[in-house]
């Protein structure tokens, strides 16, 4: 599992491998076809950067790992009780989220475990239950499953089965998250319908670096355990204007990102990115109006926000890459059929990841990228 | 754009500095083989794997595990409560020792008038404590009441003697409104913030890596505390227990690992849960201090415990106390022990080698315990313990609103929903719910 890690550290970002990583297109000569070989690779989104925020002071440009440290550098410099700790976080972490807070805090408070993921999620609810304030790595969202009895059975039930003697709320757990171009079936899951169905905790996705720094404080203030998944596409690739210090985004609140007036679009993470190019290319060659809205908590989601807008349009088209059945996809377009069934003018559509694992060479294929959203949409208009 | 670039750059090229430094020494090794002119004495070379510290060897020879003659296990005093070596006696006052015992058996009562009182239905189900009440008492007295306890389900004796009334102890088991868990949990899920006892739950070993989180906070706290964690010799099965018993010697933390060997996980014989050398012989594999003893001694538990604790907080190292004992009892009311064990060997335990009846002998030796008092203490804990017994029993069950509380620490919008139409449905179909048993 280390060892495919490590792969991954510079291989995360295709085009940074190719514009500036000339000693790692050497290991492999036959990549000769420069123009096939990016092609293959090209983004399956556009990055668009949020509006810089004015009202949380200085701002400085930031991709998604920086502006993770930075949520951590704030967290331990006003927490002296918190920790971080997880598989190679000391040397800054395979994906460099944690890069320089060792030597700036200690090494009690930034370390190295042994290679156990169930290890990492017991001791951090240990370390919250004792009243420190625990943030756990897990090194990929795709192993985070041996510590699934420690997350559902334990964290999740702290505070419900002690009658609230004791919790462990100061938990947040961090994990890379979603597609990466070529990580294949265990570098590049989305496992948050998992985690959907357990009361107790909650699972937190951001689509960019602010809101990857707001949300990630807010999960580590939230007094309930958090699972903080971040989707490594975006570590190098998504940049944007930062604050500097602390501020927070509320969880459980979705966000309208553009408004409209025929469709709701409801996603998370990357996919978000797919969906405002889909939302564009809709009003350009269909002239169809559509409101994006970018989830962030999977659990407790906001079923207000995603209803409200709903009602107003009358269709949802939902796209996550997880896999279709079973998918968090469902849970909304099932609770909004409750709740909207007389606004709706069109079955709610759900454009997913297949109900295969994760592929390698087969990636593009695979994704629910923007041409099935489009697709959908026009069935949707048309129906 | 600059600034991430530079750090790629800077983790690709001391990967890549690392790669050809090994490079190099690999090419230097091969160069020295086949060009090397003088004898070579490879006797004086030294291993120099980063994994272990060790000499070569140049027989082949297969390390063997010593199951026959095993760690030996520790004891103070012998069956018939005979302190064996005065140098390891702990000279406990008569005070502290009568506590001991009166822990132990007012355990033993509660155990009975609750294991009856499932056998009749009252409480759906019950574990009880029998043969293993020395393990409980003699650790929990070794230890700093500030000290935090998690526990597996078996060690109800450490928080009789922490001070629990046995009304809570009822009120967890009846799941009444008095139930500090509010009734959510199975009984024999105890719990108690006021003496750090933290809560139990079913799932086994899982409090094994908690313990370790816990004891690694404590530790940075500075405050002279300790962790002890108890689990049984089945739960150490489980992926938990390596992962805490790893994560607690690379961390430092300290940290009593207490084990209940008592022979049996439900039916499964240690035979078939284990081949090394029970569970005491892992601890040296991580690095652990590890001690086995005879958990019917509440002296040589009480002994073990109390040098664990000082050096667990002295040095921030964990220990390992394997307490050797024997389930009298059934593993539960859901279990009859009789379908895969002989009566006689339960017989053994329960009347030649019990932890009650050694420190009975213990005290009776310095006259410091009579039949009269015997008598009468039997009769005077049985009634305490039936008073609370019947009270806990009148008592109603807690609100069912609090079926929907703690979940998370506010309650969500979707759970307030939930909860609205559980009240309207009940309003609605009143006559078949319970509800004249519930708090309103």
């Amino acid at each position: 599992m280390a060892a495919a890690a490590r792969f991954l550290i510079r291989g995360a970002n295709p085009k940074l491998s190719i514009s500036g990583g000339g000693t790692l297109l050497k290991l492999s000569p036959s990549c000769s076809s420069r123009t096939k070989t990016q092609r293959r690779h090209a983004a399956h989104f556009t990055y668009h950067p949020d509006p810089v925020p004015t009202q949380y002071g200085p701002t400085t440009k930031m991709n998604l790992f920086q502006s993770v440290t930075s949520a951590l550098d704030n967290t331990l410099a006003s927490d002296p009780t918190a920790v971080i700790f997880g598989e190679d976080v000391a040397f800054g972490g395979v994906f460099r989220c944690t890069v320089g807070l060792r030597d700036k805090y200690g090494k009690d408070r930034v370390f190295n475990t042994p290679l156990c993921e169930q290890g990492i999620v017991g001791f951090g609810i240990g370390v919250a239950v004792a009243g420190a304030t625990a943030i756990a790595e897990i090194q990929f969202a795709d192993y985070i499953y041996p510590a699934f009895d420690q997350i559902v059975n334990e964290a999740a039930k702290y505070r419900y089965r002690s009658g609230n003697l004791f919790d462990c709320g100061n938990l947040t757990i961090r994990a890379p998250w979603g597609c990466v171009g070529h990580g294949s079936l265990y570098h590049s899951q989305s496992p948050e319908a998992f985690f959907a169905h357990c009361p107790g905790i909650k699972v937190v996705i951001p689509r960019g670096p602010v809101q990857a720094k707001g949300l990630l404080l807010s999960c580590i203030a939230d007094q309930n355990p958090c699972i903080f998944f971040e989707p490594k596409i975006l570590y190098r690739a998504a940049v944007e204007q930062v604050p500097v210090e602390s501020y927070t985004i509320p969880l459980s609140q979705a966000e309208v990102l553009q408004e409209g007036s025929d469709i709701t679009m409801v996603a998370w993470g990357t996919q978000i990115h797919v969906m405002r190019e889909v939302a564009n290319m809709a009003q350009e060659k269909l002239g169809v109006s559509c409101e994006v809205i970018d989830l962030q908590t999977i659990l407790p989601w906001d079923v207000e926000t995603v209803c409200k807008s709903v009602v107003k349009t009358g269709r949802l088209l939902i796209s996550h890459e997880a896999p279709i059945t079973g998918g968090f996809a469902a849970e909304i377009s099932s609770t909004v059929q409750e709740e909207c069934f007389l606004n709706l003018e069109a079955p709610i559509s759900r454009v997913c990841g297949y109900d295969t694992p994760f592929p390698h060479i087969f990636e593009p294929f695979y994704i629910p990228d923007k041409w099935k959203c489009f697709e959908a949409i026009k069935k949707m208009i048309n129906y | 754009m600059n600034n991430m670039y530079r750090v790629c750059f800077h983790a690709a090229r001391q990967a890549a500095g690392l790669k050809a430094s090994r490079l190099l020494q690999h090419r230097a090794f091969r160069a020295s083989a086949t060009h090397r002119q003088q004898p070579f004495d490879s006797s004086l070379e030294k291993p120099q794997f980063p994994g272990a510290s060790a000499e070569f060897v140049d027989q082949l020879e297969f390390i063997q595990p010593n199951v026959i003659s095993g760690i030996p296990v520790y004891r103070v005093m012998d069956r018939q409560g005979n302190i064996i070596n005065p140098s390891q006696d702990p000279e406990l006052s008569k005070e502290t020792v009568l506590n001991f015992y009166q822990k132990m058996t007012l355990l033993n009562t509660m155990d009975r008038i609750l294991y009856e009182s499932q056998r009749q239905g009252r409480i759906s189900f019950y574990m009880t404590n029998y043969g293993e009440e020395g393990t409980h008492i003699g650790s929990a007295a070794a230890l700093d009441p500030n000290d935090l306890v998690f526990g597996q389900y078996r060690e109800a004796g450490v928080l009789m003697y922490r001070g629990f009334p046995l009304d809570l102890f009822m009120a967890q088991c009846y799941a009444n409104a008095d139930d500090l868990g509010k009734g959510r949990q199975m009984p024999v899920h105890y719990g108690s913030k006021d003496l750090n006892f933290v809560t139990i739950s079913s799932p086994l070993a899982t409090q094994i890596p908690q313990a370790v989180g816990s004891a690694y906070a404590i530790k940075r706290e500075n405050a002279n505390r300790a962790v002890i964690c108890y689990f049984g010799e089945g739960a150490a099965s489980e992926g938990d227990a390596h992962a805490g018993f790893n994560f607690s010697a690379t961390l430092e933390c300290p940290l009593i690992f207490f084990c209940r060997n008592n022979g049996y996980a439900i039916s499964t014989p240690t035979n078939e849960q284990y081949r090394g050398d029970g569970i005491a012989a892992r601890g040296p594999g991580y690095g652990m201090m590890s001690i086995r003893v005879d958990g019917n001694d509440v002296f040589a538990v009480y002994n073990a415990t109390k040098e664990a604790r000082r050096r667990a907080v002295a040095e921030n190292q964990p220990f390992l106390i394997e307490a050797m004992t024997y389930r009298i009892g059934h593993h539960s009311t859901s279990d009859d022990s009789s379908a895969y064990r002989s009566v006689d060997e339960v017989n053994y335990w329960d009347k030649q080698d019990h932890p009650i009846s050694r420190l009975r002998h213990y005290m009776t030796a310095r006259n410091w315990w009579s039949e009269d008092d015997e008598r009468s203490w039997r009769k005077q804990s049985r009634k305490m313990v039936m008073e609370v017994f019947e009270r806990a029993e009148r008592r109603l069950k807690p609100n069912p609103e609090l079926l929907f509380t703690d979940v998370y620490q506010e309650m969500t919008p979707n759970l307030n929903k939930q909860r609205e139409s559980l009240w309207r449905h009940v309003q609605q179909y009143k006559e078949h719910y319970p509800l004249d048993m519930y708090d309103k």
